[in-house]
């Protein structure tokens, strides 16, 4: 269902005779869940304002959330295509948007454009294989669309190991699923760490590359010739994560990350998240890293 | 071939005003630049470029998008109303005309801008030739012929009078509307003058800069490359040659709080800026050489990567003539050269 059909739907048609929908005009979505999942960062459940989903998209992919009048930016979708329910985003508070966001309540209304970008490979290459999720902080968003995904469809991958870590306890985004549901799904082996030792914390203590290293050395995790890994965190963390895989022999053509640069349009035309001959939100945000290694080192 | 003196020219702008809207070069202020036509109107046709290119007939330089209302909390998009109306743009030189090309190829790629799709539905082109290029020009370089503007209608000055030739459907129609003031004559005049402007080209100082090195697989190395080090010191990161820049595209959205409601609209923005790609968690071109690298590198690297080789540089010379710094992308081109040839 195009943006303009959903406009048609249910609502007053605002158009003129002639309208043509274009990517930049947004929908209206409603804000009808907010979960708080570390100090923070909250995950707001969106909706059209009429119930339902206000679109489908692929894990991985994005959409520009805007509170209108304060600004607009992209974030990628956090809850699985596999909800057929609502969309969800996972937001960390970290700028004048982001504040804004979090300021909002259960049955605000902001504007949503998309789904903007690629997305993992969910139904060719990843099938099949084993997976390895390595996610530091907020950068578990945008994997765990996949993740989910992957569970609701879980016959159709290999075992799946999740490595995520955060600051600290607090700072575990989704802990209550990740307990509840991954920790509970046969064939899925979560491996959590946090940055520093803290009292109450019985698990791993020590920053995620280190974690992965350990990890894949003892055999806990295995990254065969049949594994895939897919990645996202803070730039530091990737690159060394990048390294201890590295080490231990797996080729960049095994491991998926997503970019994060400053977007605009989300289509490849205002310029912003140019690098080399790519833009990340239409040619990304999903890049193999021997892909990253061509573009230049602008990210 | 059609023609018509140029003092009669007044009365063709009022007979296509009557029913089109008809963009031409006006003079205000002592600068001349592309405006909608009135009767007051200074229009200017001798002054061969205008300051900025005409993209914003196209690619306004400012433009609403949508407007959004609150009423009882819920949110209301309204879409601003394409373009409808056929309008005129006389007086494109060829340049211009293949900067239109260039940016045809980002707004009416996958997904189609409405906006300026609309706008280029609906325009109509008449180009006019260039009876005396200047110095700063290039257009040669990049493919350009500037004897024959590849537009809907193709116009030279030749002594006083306008040759008019018709090149497509939409020029035909036009032709047709206005065929009263017209008078049929031979194309020999316009072959003479375009000899003529041709022997200028030749001599033209940049005519024969050369883009070897800019082709083919050159993106690392060029990157890389130590001399954007030394070639960005002047710039001053004003953003002119952007803004000036048939070719330049990159733009900004923003919203607008009227005081009832919330405007969208998208505005000019340049690469040149520091906070272009400013984020809450940094920036990724965070030094000013980054930048300066960045517009040449996608002029002549990233664009034709994705574009069939198509550069995004048509030689209008704008940024040679504009540039505070006397930075400009004949410099960046000859400082590779030169040092190609060490």
């Amino acid at each position: 269902m195009s943006n303009h059909e959903h406009q048609h739907g249910e609502h007053e048609c605002t158009c003129f005779p002639g309208f043509k929908h274009d990517t930049l005009i947004p929908m209206v979505g409603i804000i009808t869940d907010i979960r708080e999942e570390t100090p923070d960062v909250k995950t707001f459940r969106v909706n059209a304002p009429e119930g339902g989903k206000l679109f489908e998209h692929m894990p991985g992919q994005c959409a520009m959330l805007c509170v209108p009048g304060v600004s607009e930016g992209m974030f990628s979708i956090t809850s699985s295509p596999t909800n057929k329910e609502y969309q969800e985003f996972s937001i960390k508070r970290c700028g004048m948007l982001t504040e804004m966001l979090h300021s909002l309540e259960v049955g605000s209304e902001i504007t949503v454009r998309g789904p903007y970008g690629n997305n993992f490979p969910v139904d060719t290459v990843l099938k099949g294989k084993d997976l390895v999720f390595i996610a530091g902080g907020i950068g578990l968003a945008p994997l765990r669309s996949v993740i989910n995904y992957v569970i609701d469809n879980r016959a159709d991958y290999g075992k799946v190991d999740i490595i995520y870590g955060s600051r600290s306890a607090d700072d575990l985004v989704q802990l209550k699923e990740i307990q509840e549901v991954w920790m509970n799904t046969p064939g899925i082996n979560v491996h959590l760490t946090i940055d520093r030792e803290q009292e109450g914390w019985n698990g791993h203590v020590g920053f995620v590359p280190t974690f992965v290293k350990e990890l894949g050395e003892s055999s806990q995790v295995e990254f065969g010739i049949n594994t895939i890994s897919l990645i996202c965190g803070p730039p530091i963390m990737i690159k060394f994560v990048l390294g201890a895989l590295g080490d231990m022999g797996v080729s960049k053509t095994q491991i998926y990350t997503t970019l994060e640069l400053r977007m605009k349009c989300g289509v490849g035309k205002c310029g912003r998240c140019n690098i080399g001959s790519k833009y990340v939100c239409k040619d990304g945000p999903v890049f193999r890293f021997d892909e990253v290694d061509e573009l230049p080192p602008e990210f | 071939m059609y023609k018509i003196a140029k003092e009669n020219l007044a009365s063709l702008f009022a007979l296509i005003n009557e029913t089109k809207e008809l963009y031409l070069p006006v003079e205000v202020a002592g600068q001349t630049n592309f405006a909608a036509y009135t009767a007051e109107a200074n229009v200017d046709l001798d002054t061969l470029k205008t300051v900025k290119s005409p993209k914003d007939v196209f690619f306004p330089q400012s433009e609403n998008l949508y407007t959004c209302n609150k009423e009882d909390n819920k949110l209301k998009i309204t879409p601003e109303k394409l373009v409808d109306a056929p309008f005129v743009v006389f007086g494109m030189k060829a340049c211009d005309i293949k900067g239109i090309e260039v940016l045809d190829r980002v707004f009416l790629s996958d997904p189609v801008d409405s906006f300026y799709a609309a706008r280029r539905a609906n325009g109509i082109i008449v180009g006019l030739a260039c009876h005396e290029p200047e110095e700063s020009c290039f257009c040669k370089v990049f493919g350009v012929d500037c004897t024959e503007p590849a537009a809907d209608v193709a116009t030279w000055m030749i002594e006083g009078e306008l040759y008019w030739k018709a090149l497509t459907e939409k020029g035909e129609a036009l032709t047709e509307s206005v065929k009263a003031l017209l008078t049929e004559t031979c194309e020999s005049k316009v072959e003479a003058e375009k000899s003529a402007v041709k022997a200028i080209v030749e001599k033209l100082p940049y005519s024969n800069l050369s883009l070897e090195g800019w082709n083919g697989n050159v993106l690392t190395e060029k990157f890389n490359d130590a001399l954007w080090n030394e070639l960005y010191k002047p710039c001053l990161a004003c953003g002119t040659c952007t803004f000036v820049c048939p070719t330049c595209q990159c733009y900004d959205i923003k919203d607008y709080n009227t005081g009832n409601g919330v405007q969208r609209y998208r505005c000019w923005d340049s690469c040149m800026y520091s906070d272009f790609t400013m984020m809450a968690h940094g920036n990724n071109r965070n030094s000013q050489m980054q930048r300066f690298r960045q517009r040449f590198m996608h002029k002549l690297v990233y664009f034709p990567a994705n574009n069939d080789g198509m550069y995004s540089c048509v030689g209008c010379g704008r940024c040679v003539d504009k540039c505070p710094a006397s930075l400009n992308i004949v410099k960046v081109i000859k400082a590779f050269s030169e040092k190609g040839d060490k």
